[in-house]
């Protein structure tokens, strides 16, 4: 059986989802293994081992916590050489992927990244990658061992196996030189009533909203219908709304039961993050936007109009 | 202070995409400075206005990248390097990393600064590889940048908020949209940028070789697509009726 490795991700003293999403994926390509590095790592490795990890290596030496990236890639590096992988699973998120591109220079092996699915083939691994903004998938054989891949959030489902693993507490490794990047403070500015990723409805804007003053109409949209703010990466770009609320191949994946997408046009940029929505309904002036062609319901319109009368409605429906 | 900045020509993400027969991007298309790399230029020049120094744009590309280039230097940088090669043609992020670092580490920067991803690619490998290979911490996803002596200090757009970071120069920096408004080019600074110098470097030059490739492309197949549903013309009250009737479908409402 090849052995998969998921370099764990930790946030707030907890394995964070996509720990459990890559373990999901590396159960199905061989014998599961994590990495957990940080504070409160021992304490993720029993939820790792619920699963599927059948060894998880960890250490919770603070350094992983308070340096960005190269802690963490000394310390893959030992282990990997020591332990010989045959695949190495990270999220393709902010942190992981600084990890992972730092690591996959050093052992000189590259990396594939963006990745909705992998999987074994001929003894080896094949990627699957959205190409052309999505329009596309291409497949790449990685050829270097380990393998090193980038899946991105909410390509596989979560399973819990109730399984138990054996914790290895791990030397640190961490080159003095390595402490270089450091976090003094962490400011937290949006207290979200509920996470974008996380919620049932999901209500999007774009440039079509015209400008930041408009996108009030969402959140009154959004908390009526008891759902979360996004928005498209020209918006964020342009300063109107945090990048938190980005939805796509940069910022959030979302699987929602419904995602209402206003004033979006629909770059594949976008619609990489959201096309696993239930129900797409989309509102656009421009019945030939890309986002028109994939919902399940597109309204030609202004949205600045239909937003507020939908919400409206919504509350006159849950007031009954 | 020496700021080098790395910038990328990439397809008008306002024009039209199409892809060749073989699946290749097509190449006729109009292709322009990475909107994200502008960013990149404009807070290398006011950190050289502020402190003095010099602003040195680093791409690799077809030579045509060179109009990449230019751009910048009419916004103010004072030079280019042009990395160009058959050889490279079709370079994945670790190649492309080691070509550029092997052309940055002779310019002993102070800073490095790279869009915290391209435009086209939008994967983001190349920073962290690039600066493992100049053997540099990264300071990521920059809002803002502060240089104080040899100390660097930048606001890191985090899911939630942001991390005040920090590092000792010589570092690498990524900075997202947004972090200082790009200028114009003048018509000075474009007359200006015919003058500049930008070097020509090619594989021979760096030192490298294009070794084995870390993966091979096996294929590319249409994604599975959504199918185009109901299509309501809005009349002033259908809209939200038909809206409507999906979330009470979907049990949402």
């Amino acid at each position: 059986m090849p052995k998969i490795w998921v370099c764990a991700e930790l946030a707030g003293g907890k394995a964070a989802p996509i720990s459990f999403e890559l373990l999901a994926k590396a159960r199905e390509l061989g014998d599961a293994e994590a990495v957990a590095l940080g504070p409160g790592a021992g304490e993720a490795a029993g939820e790792l081992g619920k699963h599927g990890a059948k060894v998880v290596y960890v250490n919770e030496d603070e350094a992983y916590a308070d340096f960005l990236a190269e802690p963490g890639t000394d310390t893959m590096e030992a282990l990997v050489k020591e332990h010989s992988p045959d695949l190495v699973l990270f999220g393709f998120t902010a942190d992981s992927r600084e990890v992972a591109g730092r690591l996959a220079a050093r052992l000189g092996v590259g990396l594939i990244s963006n990745a909705q699915d992998v999987s074994a083939k001929d003894g080896g691994f094949v990627a699957r990658v959205p190409y052309f903004g999505g329009a596309k998938v291409a497949e790449y054989k990685a050829n270097a061992k380990p393998a090193i891949v980038l899946l991105r959030p909410k390509s596989v489902e979560a399973a819990e196996t109730g399984g138990e693993a054996k914790v290895e507490q791990v030397s640190a490794t961490i080159g003095e030189g390595s402490r270089r990047a450091r976090i003094v403070e962490r400011k937290v500015e949006t207290a979200e009533k509920i996470k974008l990723e996380d919620a049932a409805v999901v209500v999007s804007g774009g440039r079509g909203l015209g400008g930041p003053e408009n996108f009030p109409i969402l959140e009154q949209l959004a908390d009526a219908l008891g759902g979360a703010v996004g928005a498209s990466r020209a918006v964020v770009d342009a300063g109107w709304v945090p990048y938190s609320m980005q939805v796509g191949q940069t910022g959030k994946t979302v699987r929602p039961g419904v995602y209402i997408a206003a004033g979006i046009s629909g770059a594949m940029q976008h619609t990489v993050g959201m096309k696993g929505a239930k129900v797409i309904i989309a509102i656009n002036k421009d019945a030939e936007a890309p986002i028109m062609k994939m919902a399940d319901l597109a309204v030609v319109g202004d949205a600045l109009k239909i937003v507020p009368k939908l919400t409206e409605a919504v509350k006159a429906r849950k007031g009954k | 202070m020496k700021i080098v900045v790395t910038v990328k020509q990439v397809p008008d993400p306002n024009g039209q995409q199409a892809l060749e027969a073989d699946n290749t991007i097509a190449r006729d298309r109009e292709v322009v400075l990475d909107p994200g790399d502008e960013y990149g230029i404009e807070e290398a020049l006011q950190l050289k206005e502020a402190q003095g120094g010099e602003v040195v744009l680093v791409s690799m590309g077809p030579e045509r990248a060179r109009d990449a280039i230019r751009k910048g230097l009419s916004m103010g940088a004072d030079r280019g390097i042009l990395i160009t090669d058959e050889q490279l043609a079709g370079a994945d992020a670790l190649l492309t990393a080691r070509a550029l670092a092997a052309a940055i580490k002779p310019e002993e920067p102070d800073l490095v600064i790279c869009a915290t991803e391209s435009y086209d690619g939008s994967t983001g490998m190349v920073p962290p590889m690039l600066a493992e290979l100049l053997g540099v911490p990264q300071l990521t996803t920059a809002k803002s940048v502060a240089v104080e002596g040899s100390k660097v200090t930048a606001h890191r757009q985090t899911e939630d908020g942001y991390q005040i970071v920090e590092a000792e120069a010589p570092a690498l920096i990524t900075v997202t949209a947004g972090i200082a408004e790009p200028r114009y080019a003048s018509l000075k600074g474009i007359m200006a940028a015919r003058s500049k110098e930008v070097k020509q470097l090619g594989i021979g030059d760096l030192g490298i070789e294009r070794g084995e490739p870390a993966e091979t492309m096996l294929g590319i197949a249409d994604a599975e697509t959504r199918k185009a549903g109901e299509v309501v013309e809005d009349d002033g009250t259908n809209g939200v009726e038909r809206i409507m009737a999906v979330l009470v479908t979907a049990k949402v409402v």
